[in-house]
């Protein structure tokens, strides 16, 4: 039995470090659920708006202005006559799509710069360190939405290259602190007497050390990056006009008169940012106390 | 101790230089130049030619610059043209603004965060425990426009507990007891919000602070001497739990000037964040650069005051 075991999970099967996360994770019951409930309802969203043609709904209809919930469209209509419903699927599909990409990007940059300055150390960290630190202290919500108007062909892909550039050093800093440590380790120094690459080192033997914290960080910032992304739709420097967005639909409520009668135009985009942000963020911070020793449910 | 603080603020020169840096580069980006708003479609272009001539605008970059910096070091930031007046006087009036508001959030703040750390920290596991860290959890995850817009449509609009927009009543009297009544009571909810907001990192902290200490030596040898558990609680182990929650201050105020873009657009109080978004809207380019730059000196100033704070009141850390 042992030995069958011994097979499955051995030195070439998975990393012991993600079995263990998992198996913690499992425990906590409400991180469970909001797993369930956030990957039914991405597939959900995604599936729908398949269903849904952008033209016709962002197409003006001025007759149907204000039309209150369940008289002709499910959740009523915003001040063009658009059908809200459609738009909350279509703009929780790009907020989805869009904080995925710059979790991905800022991950993969962050993962290579860190591990790059944690593995080598010396003036290359030193340089980088220096680099990140100045990243750090300056205003990067400032200098996006200044980039974000600057830019002349903005898109969606421009938009997720901009926020990327300012938000990749913590994930960055992060890998470099743990990557220094682990490469002080003497399996790393065993590997590098038999004359292992640099890079293979890294890339084999130190990464798949990080993976659980990597997961735990990433999870966390793709929780963060959906709240930047509305936030920055909401005050109009994110996605344009054109596109659906949950961050515009709640922009709306900028007006007040939209604030206090026609509340189905702000609201369920507001709460459905909420209930993202909430079920994410209790993932991560699950996935987080899944990592901590102290702090496991036993 | 000096020594510390010394070298810190020579660590800041460089950041502010490459700071300037890139604010000036993208001030060039920026398209329009200071005549933006001056000019009509009669304005001879030869003259054009030389008012730039004279403004130097002909020379090279680094020449430019120098004397960009130049002006600004003496409080020179050029002109806005969708006010026509001065930026310096014009940030200086909004910068008052969000002043007093983050004061009022940062007070709220801890009056909120350091009683829920604390007791959550001391009756760990308990029913109120679980309901801070859930609290705590809850406002770690709300986005800053979401509950700004909540708090404003129950506590401004439904309930009418607080004035909806503005910084102050317009019939009030500049400097009577009402006047000043009615500036608190305008920046009131704004800073709830701010303060509920920012309770999370002080609230952590401190918990576990506590918990920490706890287990720790001190405190084992303080309950074998006799000590009764209260005496232990406010002479050993919050004393020296607070020692974070001094440095949090500086990051405290960084975290609060990125919020306020958010907080100050929602609730209508002109401050500096809704200056900034009004000045992206318009396309006012020098109040933008200057308040990009002056963003930055900030959030560099706060995380020097974290620094020093933290070198006075814990020893350890103190640079050699």
């Amino acid at each position: 039995m042992s030995y069958k075991k011994k097979k499955r999970y051995g030195s070439k099967g998975r990393p012991r470090g993600l079995k263990v996360l998992f198996r913690e994770f499992k425990k906590d019951k409400i991180a469970m659920m909001s797993l369930y409930l956030l990957v039914f309802f991405i597939l959900f969203v995604f599936i729908a708006s398949l269903f849904i043609d952008q033209e016709t709904l962002m197409r003006i209809n001025l007759y149907d202005r204000y039309s209150p919930p369940g008289e002709k469209y499910l959740l009523g209509a915003d001040q063009g006559g658009k059908d809200i419903f459609g738009q909350l699927i279509i703009g929780a599909r790009n907020s989805v799509f869009i904080a995925l990409a710059i979790t991905l990007i800022t991950g993969l940059i962050g993962i290579v710069v860190g591990l790059i300055c944690g593995y080598f150390g010396g003036w290359v960290d030193y340089i980088i360190m220096r680099i990140i630190d100045f990243f750090v202290t300056i205003p990067s919500l400032l200098f996006i939405i200044v980039f974000v108007t600057l830019v002349p062909k903005y898109s969606v892909a421009t938009f997720i290259l901009i926020m990327s550039m300012f938000l990749w050093t913590g994930t960055a800093r992060l890998v470099r602190s743990k990557a220094l440590s682990e490469s002080k380790r003497d399996y790393v120094s065993a590997s590098k007497t038999l004359g292992t690459g640099d890079f293979t080192i890294m890339r084999r033997e130190v990464a798949p050390n990080l993976s659980s914290l990597l997961i735990v960080e990433l999870t966390l910032n793709f929780a963060g990056n959906v709240g930047i992304e509305t936030g920055l739709s909401y005050l109009g420097f994110g996605l344009p006009p054109t596109t659906p967005s949950l961050g515009t639909l709640v922009s709306y409520a900028n007006n007040p008169a939209v604030l206090q009668e026609y509340w189905w135009v702000w609201l369920p985009a507001s709460l459905l940012i909420l209930f993202m942000m909430l079920a994410i963020n209790y993932i991560g911070q699950a996935l987080r106390r899944s990592l901590d020793v102290k702090q496991r449910l036993g | 101790m000096w020594k510390t603080i010394v070298r810190r603020l020579l660590l800041m020169i460089p950041q502010l230089i490459a700071l300037s840096i890139l604010v000036f580069v993208m001030a060039k980006m920026m398209p329009g130049d200071p005549f933006t708003g001056m000019i009509t479609p009669d304005t001879d272009p030869a003259r054009i030619e030389e008012l730039k001539e004279e403004l130097g605008l002909n020379d090279p970059l680094p020449v430019q610059y120098v004397r960009w910096v130049k002006n600004a070091l003496q409080g020179d930031f050029g002109k806005s043209y969708t006010f026509q007046r001065d930026v310096a006087s014009l940030i200086g009036e909004r910068a008052m603004n969000t002043f007093w508001l983050s004061f009022v959030s940062v007070i709220l703040l801890y009056l909120i965060a350091i009683p829920l750390g604390i007791l959550a920290g001391r009756y760990q596991q308990s029913r109120l425990d679980k309901f801070i860290v859930f609290y705590s959890f809850i406002t770690y995850a709300i986005p800053t426009f979401v509950l700004s817009l909540l708090f404003l449509y129950i506590f401004g609009y439904k309930l009418q507990w607080f004035p909806t927009g503005g910084s102050v009543d317009v019939e009030a009297e500049p400097w009577t007891l009402r006047y000043i009544w009615s500036r608190f009571y305008h920046i009131l909810l704004p800073a709830i919000t701010y303060a509920i907001l920012g309770t999370t990192g002080v609230i952590q902290y401190l918990r576990s602070e506590i918990i920490d200490a706890k287990t720790m030596d001190y405190v084992r040898t303080a309950r074998s001497k006799g000590v009764p558990m209260r005496k232990i609680y406010t002479k050993h182990i919050f004393r020296n739990s607070f020692i974070p929650i001094a440095a949090f201050l500086g990051f405290t105020i960084t975290g609060l000037l990125g919020g306020s873009i958010f907080i100050e657009t929602i609730f209508g109080y002109p401050g500096m964040g809704q200056l900034f978004v009004y000045s992206i809207a318009a396309r006012d380019y020098s109040v933008i650069c200057a308040l990009v730059m002056l963003y930055g000196f900030l959030t560099l100033l706060g995380s020097l005051l974290s620094d020093i704070i933290l070198s006075i009141v814990d020893p350890r850390i103190r640079i050699e």
